[in-house]
């Protein structure tokens, strides 16, 4: 490993010593150094004139960084709900037992790390991990040994047996065993289009006018709000500022979403010309890529096909020959944190800040990156638009439905013949949806990932759209012997972890909704704790500054609207306990450590036959 | 003028000027809403959310909203008098408030807020966290114990202060308040007489060698509930 201070200069010096590329910094200096080190702050610090705290601050954030050394290969395993239902237990077994340490420990040889990490994207294959940026899925316990074995004797990643994925995951600069699982191309995203068709088309046009045609269409923002995009370009278009940008939003962190993945690997092309048409049509001539700590294998692919297209003159001054149109994009890599899909987070992420929402208003077309005018826009939204400008909004409208023109790329996951990405027109019922990607006798759906909503079968006539369930993508099934409420318990630790922690609902409420859930799976509910789950999950509902508070409690009030029965099968109310959840033999176990015996009344044998 | 804005507070008009929040304009008026990470003189924040209105209908901390022309804000409904105690109940549960041997009791915030809305215990269960305490600067001592995460010590110290002393650090329910040196407050440039060792609403920060020189009986919320200073205004100007 390298010096920390040293490697901590030469890294702040490549990025000009800018604070607001702290994240590019840290990230640098991780890879390099191992850990960001307490040494490293202050030198970091020194190299960028900012205060010690302030690079702290970011670096204790982002769950990829880490302030002490790791192991040579961290291995961290995806929990998704989708991951554990499909063996993750086992993987996780197999893990320890060859690794020979627990999760969230190092070897005393300091090659490996064990870590659990949420939702990497690959839920179509799971189970799945990261080995440092490396992806492996299908994972069984056999790959499981013969990987750690490898890497125990080669202590070289490379040298890992993968067999190629489909289409640019077997690309020189990607060679990924990732599979695409496209198993339909719907008209719009990955339909096959030539590039620089659209933008040519959209410099013949006024950015008046580009922005008229974008509205025409009825385009909403692809990642689950809905916003209409052309709205969104015309407040920033019309927001006064002496720079603009372009953001593209690539954190796809919602649990059971993956279809940018696919986007990001067979269509990267289409969405830097969206990003490009973008920034023409609002007057920007930056554009920013915010790609996810966990997609980074892709980077060096991206960052070749933003080369190409350099080249190609598609990006730099005066692109396609128009003259004084000029825009670059560079790509900014996360480095683990959901919030920061959330787009006044992912701005400060870009800023070199911990991922801290902002507050709103201002809104980003107002006040976003650095405080200028900025689009944020989703990475499916920027495909869409590119196939507008190419074939007219009437061509758009025609697809989908009244309120949600086109189509929408969906993640399909869990228990299904074929899960993977599916490109459909807006307004498919969930009935149809399940029939394609061949699921039976499913028990519930979760549209919209942890985020979203569950529901049962009495309600898979309902159509995915902005009217009815609106949906970023996520699609998970699950299949008879499921239990929904740990599915809805997994939700909520997830929720728990990537809280940003910046206000109280979000962050105490979580903490104490995930509690009281876990009480209905421990058996110790209370008939009271129904009452209590629905009040506090509206208070955070509520109250909570940003849309990741906001929808946390939905896998509560999700499943307590179409599972009630499953809660309240749960309750313990036999009558002569007054507080399930009180457990007054482990209440007083520290007492009894520290008085040397064991309670008269509560002695730990008897604990059961008392209640 | 044009830069006047008229909008109403539970039905009743208020006229506060362009630029102002929510809840600027309404303690201008004489309308209290509660409210604990907001400070006079500090750059709004809305971390402690106490102080949620409903705003055209929809929920927004009072203390970063703008008022609008004919905006309609509603406060002291049932809901959100609720909403407000589990907000405060979950600052006591998620932190260690012992009042009984807290130098600050009669003077905090928290505590205030808790006696205003009649708090008798927390709905939720105490998680009692492990917090540390840092008592090796000479004139200030901090017990996290206390800390509500509001970040006036934070923004003070930006912004009155010109320093850099505080910053928040870890995410979630690890987020936590870190001081600008690898060895604790006794490493940065904190000043007893700096603004930021006053600002903290509840006893977290205080200073050393004063915590008992107002006796507990004639501290600031001892005989009024906090809010009073605000509301009188409205009395005065009947």
């Amino acid at each position: 490993m390298a010096d920390n201070s040293s490697v901590s200069r030469q890294i702040c010096a490549k990025f000009g010593n800018d604070k607001g590329r702290m994240m590019d910094i840290l990230l640098g200096v991780q890879a390099q150094a191992g850990c960001i080190a307490p040494d490293a702050l202050d030198e970091i610090a020194k190299s960028l004139s900012a205060s010690r705290v302030e690079v702290e601050s970011a670096a204790t954030f982002y769950a990829f960084l880490s302030s002490r050394p790791k192991g040579r290969f961290v291995i961290r395993l995806c929990n998704d709900v989708i991951d554990r239902i499909q063996g993750m237990d086992r993987i996780a077994d197999a893990l320890k037992a060859e690794v020979g340490v627990d999760f969230g420990q190092t070897t005393a040889d300091g090659l490996f790390s064990l870590e659990y990490t949420p939702c990497i994207g690959m839920s179509d294959q799971a189970p799945a991990l990261l080995i440092n940026d490396k992806v492996i899925t299908r994972l069984s316990t056999d790959r499981v040994r013969e990987m750690v074995h490898t890497l125990r004797t080669t202590k070289n990643l490379e040298q890992l047996k993968l067999t190629l994925g489909d289409g640019n995951n077997s690309h020189p600069l990607v060679r990924s065993m990732v599979v695409n699982n496209l198993r339909e191309r719907g008209a719009v995203v990955f339909a096959p289009s030539t590039p620089g068709v659209a933008l040519q088309r959209a410099l013949s046009e006024q950015p008046v006018e580009l922005i008229k045609i974008i509205k025409a269409s009825r385009l909403r923002g692809r990642g689950g709000a809905g916003f209409p995009t052309g709205m969104k370009w015309e407040f920033t278009r019309a927001a006064e500022g002496d720079r603009k940008f372009i953001v593209c939003n690539a954190d796809e962190g919602e649990p059971g979403t993956f279809k940018d993945r696919v986007i990001l690997t067979e269509a990267a092309g289409l969405m830097f010309e969206g990003m490009t048409i973008a920034g023409y049509a609002i007057g920007a001539a930056e554009g920013i890529l915010y790609l996810r700590g966990e997609y980074s294998y892709l980077l060096p692919f991206l960052e070749d096909t933003l080369a190409k297209r350099r080249a190609a003159g598609l990006l730099g001054r005066d692109i396609l020959g128009k003259s004084g149109f000029k825009f670059d994009i560079r790509i900014q890599l996360g480095a683990g944190a959901y919030v920061c899909g959330e787009e006044t987070a992912l701005l400060s992420s870009c800023e070199g800040k911990p991922g801290d929402p902002k507050t709103r208003p201002p809104f980003p077309a107002q006040k976003g990156y650095l405080g200028m005018p900025t689009a944020i826009n989703n990475v499916e939204t920027y495909c869409a638009a590119v196939r507008i400008v190419e074939n007219g909004p009437g061509w758009f409208t025609s697809m989908g439905t009244q309120g949600s023109a086109g189509t929408k790329v969906f993640s399909v996951s869990g228990d299904c013949s074929s899960p993977g990405v599916y490109e459909l027109p807006f307004g498919i019922t969930v009935a149809e949806l399940l029939a394609r990607v061949g699921a039976t006798d499913t028990i519930a759906v979760q549209v919209g990932g942890a985020s979203g909503r569950m529901i049962g079968p009495s309600e898979f006539g309902r159509k995915l759209c902005y009217d009815d369930l609106a949906t970023g993508g996520s699609i998970m099934v699950f299949g008879p012997g499921r239990d929904v409420l740990a599915v809805a318990a997994a939700f909520m630790e997830f929720f728990v972890e990537e809280s940003c922690g910046y206000c109280t609902p979000c962050r105490a409420g979580t903490r104490l909704l995930a509690d009281r859930l876990e009480r209905f799976l421990k058996g110790s509910a209370a008939p009271g704790d129904i009452d209590y789950l629905e009040k506090t999950s509206k208070t955070v509902k509520t109250a909570s500054r940003c849309g990741l508070g906001q929808t946390a409690p939905n896998p509560i009030l999700g499943t307590l609207q179409s599972f009630r029965k499953e809660y309240e099968r749960r309750i313990r109310s036999n009558g002569r306990v007054f507080l399930p959840s009180f457990n007054p033999t482990s209440a007083v176990a520290a007492a009894e450590a520290i008085a040397g015996h064991v309670s008269m009344h509560f002695p730990a044998e008897k604990a059961g036959a008392k209640q | 003028m044009s830069n006047k804005v008229i909008f109403t507070v539970d039905g009743a008009s208020v006229q506060g000027e362009q630029g102002q929040t929510i809840l600027q304009a309404a303690a201008l008026a004489g309308i209290y809403i509660p409210h604990l990470c907001a400070m006079k003189g500090l750059t709004p924040w809305g971390s402690c959310r106490v102080c949620t209105v409903l705003a055209n209908g929809r929920p927004q901390a009072a203390c970063t909203m703008p008022i609008a022309e004919g905006m309609v804000v509603e406060s002291e409904t049932a809901e959100l008098k609720d909403l407000r105690a589990s907000l405060v109940e979950m600052l006591f549960v998620e932190g260690n408030h012992f009042c009984m041997f807290c130098e600050k009791s009669g003077n905090c915030e928290l505590q205030a807020l808790a006696y205003r809305m009649g708090i008798l215990s927390p709905r939720h269960p105490y998680m009692f966290p492990t917090r540390r305490l840092d008592a090796s600067h000479p004139d200030v001592m901090f017990d996290f114990n206390r800390c509500i995460q509001c970040a006036r010590c934070i923004r003070a110290s930006q912004e009155l202060d010109g320093k850099h002393v505080f910053q928040f650090i870890g995410r979630g329910a690890h987020k936590r308040i870190g001081v600008n040196a690898k060895s604790g407050a006794a490493g940065t440039n904190l000043g007893v007489i700096d603004k930021a060792a006053e600002v903290c609403p509840v006893g977290c920060i205080v200073k050393k060698r004063v915590g008992f020189a107002v006796p507990v009986g004639q501290r600031l919320f001892d005989s009024k509930p906090i809010g009073t200073e605000i509301e009188s205004r409205k009395a005065q100007s009947r």
